[in-house]
C-alpha cells in the first residue's frame, strides 16, 4: 500500500489563483441595473416601439450582457459566471413577480369600487344585470359549502390512501393504487365534472345541486392530498415509528399517535393548497351547480351559486355594472383562498414538531 | 421481573439474504450480556429478533425458537405487540417523539398502550427519569420538547422511556455511539443500577465497555462478506477478554484481525 502512494506522480506545477483581487463595489449591481434599465428606455424611444414589454427585455438584457462585461473586465471570468448567474436569477424574479403583482393590483383597484359590507351580505335576487347593487352573499355561501364538502369527502380519503401507501402498500395492489392517483392528478375539471353529470345526475337522475358539484371538485382534491400526504408521510423518520414499536405500541396506534402528529403541519398545508385549488374551479360547477341569482342554504337540494361561477357569468353580462361586480367578486376569492393560506401556514407552524429549550 | 432468553437454531433472513445463521444461546436474568463482533455480522439483527422487530423490516423473516422463560416468543399464538412490552429496546441514535414534551417522552409507553391510571403517571414518569440518571437535569422543564436536550441527555431520555413500560428484558444496541465518554460513563453507571431489576443485553463495538458493564460477553463473526453471520462464542466476560478458547475471539479482541 504505501508503494503505491510513492510512485504516485507528485504535482508540484498547481498554480494557485492569488488569494486577493480586485472586487467591485458593493453597489454596482443596482449601478448596472439603472443603467440597463436607462439604456433599454431611451433605446426603445429611439426606435419607436411602443410596448413596454420590449423596453423591459431589453434592459433585462442589458443587465445580463451588462453585469458580465463589467465584472469579467474587473474581477475575472469565474467571478463573471458566478454574477451572471445571480443576475439570471434576479431576472427571472422580475419576471415572474411582475404579473403577479400587476394582478393582484388591478384585482385590488377594480374590485374595491364595489366591494362593501352591502356586496357581501346580499344576494343577486331580483338585480337587473344593468342595474348596480346586488352582491355576492348566496355565491360565498356556495363556495363555502361546496368547498367544505369537498374536503370532507376528498381528505379522509385521500389521508387514509396515502396512510396504506407509505405504511401499509407492497406489492400490485399499492403500485396499481399509485398509478390511479397519477392518472387522476392530470383529468381535466370538465371531464370530473362530465362524470359526476353523467352518473349522479342523468343515471340516478338527480337534479343539479351544490352537493353534486362538491363531488366533482372531490375528485379533482383527492390525488392532491394523497401526493402531498404521501410525501409528508415519507418525511417521517422510520426510528420513530420503530421506537414506538419496540414499546409495544399497535402498528394502527403508532400510525395515529406517533407518525399522524410529526407529519400534522405538512399534510395540513397539502390539504390547505388542495382547498385553494378546487376554490377557483368554474367548469364542474357550471355543469353541476348550475349557478343562481338567490340564496340556497341546502347545497343537497336545487342549484346554488359560486364565486368563480359568479365571476364568470357577471363577465359574460358584460354591463358596466356586472364587471365592475366581476372583479369585487374575484378580489373576494382571492382574499378567500389567501386566508386559507394563511391558516394553513398557521397550523403548519403551529404543529410543527417543536425544538429548543 | 427479569427473565431467562434461551434462543435455539435462530437464524434470520432479509428477503433471499440470510443474516444471521443458527444461534443458540442463553442469556442469565439479572445480568448483563454484551455483543461484540465486526461490522455486518448480524449483532443488531440478532438483537432485534429477540424482541420481534426484525420482521418490521421488509422481508425480514425469522427460524428457530427463542423462549422467554417458558414461553415461545415464535409460537404460533403469541402476539408481537405483547412481546416487544416484554422486551424493551433502546437504539443506537436517541430517537425522542419529536411531538412530544419530555414528560409525554416518558409516558408515551403507558399512553400510547391506553394502559395506566392518571395519578400514576406522575409517579412512572419521575420513577424512570430518576432510573434513568435524568431526573435532576430536567426535573424543571418536563413539558419542555424531548428534543431540546442534548444527545446524551436524549439517549438516556429514550432510555427512561423504555423502562417506564417496565418490560423484563432491556435491549441496547450501541446506546453510547454517538456519545461522548461523560454520557456514555452515566449510562454505563446506569447498566450497571438496572440489571437488579432487568436482564440487559448490549451490543457494543467499544471493547473496554463490554469488559466493564458486561458479566457475559458473545462474539460474533462471519466467515466472509456476504456470508451469514455466527456465534462464535459466548463466555464470562472475563474470561473472553483473559483466555477465550477460539483463537478468532483472540484476534479480534486485541485487535489483530482480517
Ligand atoms: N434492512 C436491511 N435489509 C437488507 N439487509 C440488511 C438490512 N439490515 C442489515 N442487513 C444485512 O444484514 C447483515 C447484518 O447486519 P447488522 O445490521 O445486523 O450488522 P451489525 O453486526 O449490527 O453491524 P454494525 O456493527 O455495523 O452495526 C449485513 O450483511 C447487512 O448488510
Ligand atoms: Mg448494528
Amino acid at each position: 500500500m504505501s508503494h503505491a502512494i510513492q510512485d504516485r506522480p507528485v504535482q508540484t506545477a498547481v498554480r494557485h489563483d492569488p488569494l486577493r483581487h480586485a472586487r467591485l463595489p458593493r453597489w454596482s449591481p443596482l449601478a448596472i441595473a439603472a443603467g440597463s434599465i436607462a439604456a433599454g428606455v431611451g433605446l426603445g424611444l429611439a426606435a419607436g416601439w411602443h410596448s413596454r414589454i420590449q423596453w423591459g427585455l431589453l434592459a433585462a438584457l442589458f443587465f445580463v450582457l451588462g453585469t458580465y462585461a463589467v465584472t469579467a473586465k474587473v474581477e475575472g471570468s469565474r467571478q463573471a459566471k458566478d454574477r451572471v448567474a445571480t443576475s439570471l436569477v434576479w431576472v427571472c424574479f422580475i419576471l415572474a413577480v411582475i404579473p403577479l403583482l400587476s394582478l393582484a393590483w388591478v384585482t385590488i383597484s377594480k374590485g374595491l369600487e364595489t366591494l362593501d359590507p352591502y356586496f357581501l351580505s346580499h344576494s343577486m335576487n331580483g338585480v337587473l344585470d344593468a342595474e348596480v347593487g346586488g352582491g355576492i352573499y348566496h355565491a360565498l355561501l356556495g363556495t363555502i359549502e361546496q368547498v367544505l364538502l369537498a374536503t370532507l369527502i376528498a381528505a379522509p380519503i385521500g389521508l387514509l390512501t396515502a396512510v396504506y401507501l407509505v405504511e401499509y402498500g407492497r406489492g400490485k395492489l399499492a403500485q396499481a393504487v399509485t398509478f390511479f392517483v397519477d392518472v387522476m392528478t392530470g383529468v381535466p375539471s370538465i371531464v370530473a365534472g362530465l362524470f359526476i353529470l353523467a352518473t349522479w345526475n342523468l343515471m340516478l337522475g338527480f337534479g343539479p345541486s351544490g352537493f353534486a358539484g362538491a363531488m366533482a371538485l372531490a375528485i379533482l382534491m383527492m390525488p392532491v392530498v394523497v401526493r402531498s400526504t404521501e410525501e409528508m408521510l415519507k418525511l417521517v423518520p422510520n426510528e420513530l415509528r420503530e421506537a414506538s414499536l419496540a414499546l409495544g405500541v399497535p402498528k394502527w396506534r403508532t400510525i395515529l399517535k406517533v407518525v399522524l402528529p410529526t407529519a400534522i403541519g405538512g399534510i395540513t398545508t397539502g390539504v390547505m393548497l388542495a382547498v385553494a385549488r378546487i376554490t377557483g374551479e368554474t367548469a364542474p360547477v357550471l355543469l353541476l351547480v348550475f349557478g343562481t341569482k338567490l340564496i340556497n342554504e341546502n347545497p343537497f337540494e336545487g342549484a346554488q351559486a359560486s364565486l368563480p361561477l359568479y365571476v364568470y357569468e357577471q363577465y359574460a353580462v358584460g354591463t358596466d355594472a356586472a364587471i365592475s361586480r366581476a372583479w369585487a367578486a374575484a378580489l373576494v376569492l382571492i382574499a378567500f383562498v389567501m386566508i386559507l393560506n394563511l391558516v394553513a401556514r398557521g397550523i403548519a407552524r403551529w404543529k410543527a414538531p417543536k425544538t429548543g429549550r | 421481573m427479569a427473565k431467562r432468553i434461551d434462543v435455539s437454531g435462530l437464524s434470520a433472513y432479509y428477503g433471499a439474504h440470510k443474516a444471521i445463521d443458527d444461534i443458540s444461546m442463553t442469556v442469565e436474568p439479572r445480568s448483563v450480556t454484551a455483543f461484540i463482533g465486526p461490522s455486518g455480522c448480524g449483532k443488531s439483527t440478532f438483537l432485534r429478533t429477540l424482541n420481534r422487530m426484525h420482521e418490521v423490516t421488509p422481508g425480514g423473516r425469522v427460524e428457530g425458537k427463542v423462549m422467554l422463560d417458558d414461553e415461545n416468543l415464535y409460537g404460533s399464538h403469541v402476539d408481537p405487540v405483547a412481546v416487544r412490552r416484554t422486551v424493551g429496546m433502546v437504539f443506537q441514535r436517541p430517537n425522542p417523539f419529536p411531538t412530544m414534551s419530555i414528560f409525554d417522552n416518558v409516558a408515551a409507553g403507558l399512553r400510547l398502550n391506553g394502559k395506566y391510571k392518571k395519578s400514576q403517571l406522575n409517579e412512572i414518569v419521575e420513577r424512570s427519569l430518576k432510573g434513568a440518571n435524568l431526573w435532576n437535569e430536567v426535573k424543571d422543564r418536563l413539558n419542555k420538547p424531548g428534543s431540546g436536550l442534548s444527545g446524551g441527555q436524549q439517549q438516556r431520555l429514550c432510555i427512561a422511556r423504555a423502562i417506564a413500560v417496565e418490560p423484563d428484558v432491556l435491549l441496547m444496541d450501541e446506546p453510547c455511539s454517538a456519545l461522548d465518554p461523560i454520557s456514555t460513563l452515566a449510562i454505563e453507571d446506569l447498566i450497571g443500577e438496572l440489571k437488579e431489576r432487568f436482564t440487559i443485553v448490549i451490543v457494543t463495538h467499544n471493547m473496554q465497555q463490554a469488559a466493564r458493564v458486561s458479566d457475559r460477553t458473545a462474539f460474533f463473526n462471519l466467515a466472509a462478506v456476504g456470508q451469514p453471520g455466527k456465534l462464535i462464542e459466548l463466555d464470562d466476560t472475563e474470561r473472553i477478554f483473559s483466555n477465550p478458547s477460539v483463537q478468532a475471539t483472540e484476534d479480534y479482541i486485541s485487535g489483530r484481525f482480517g
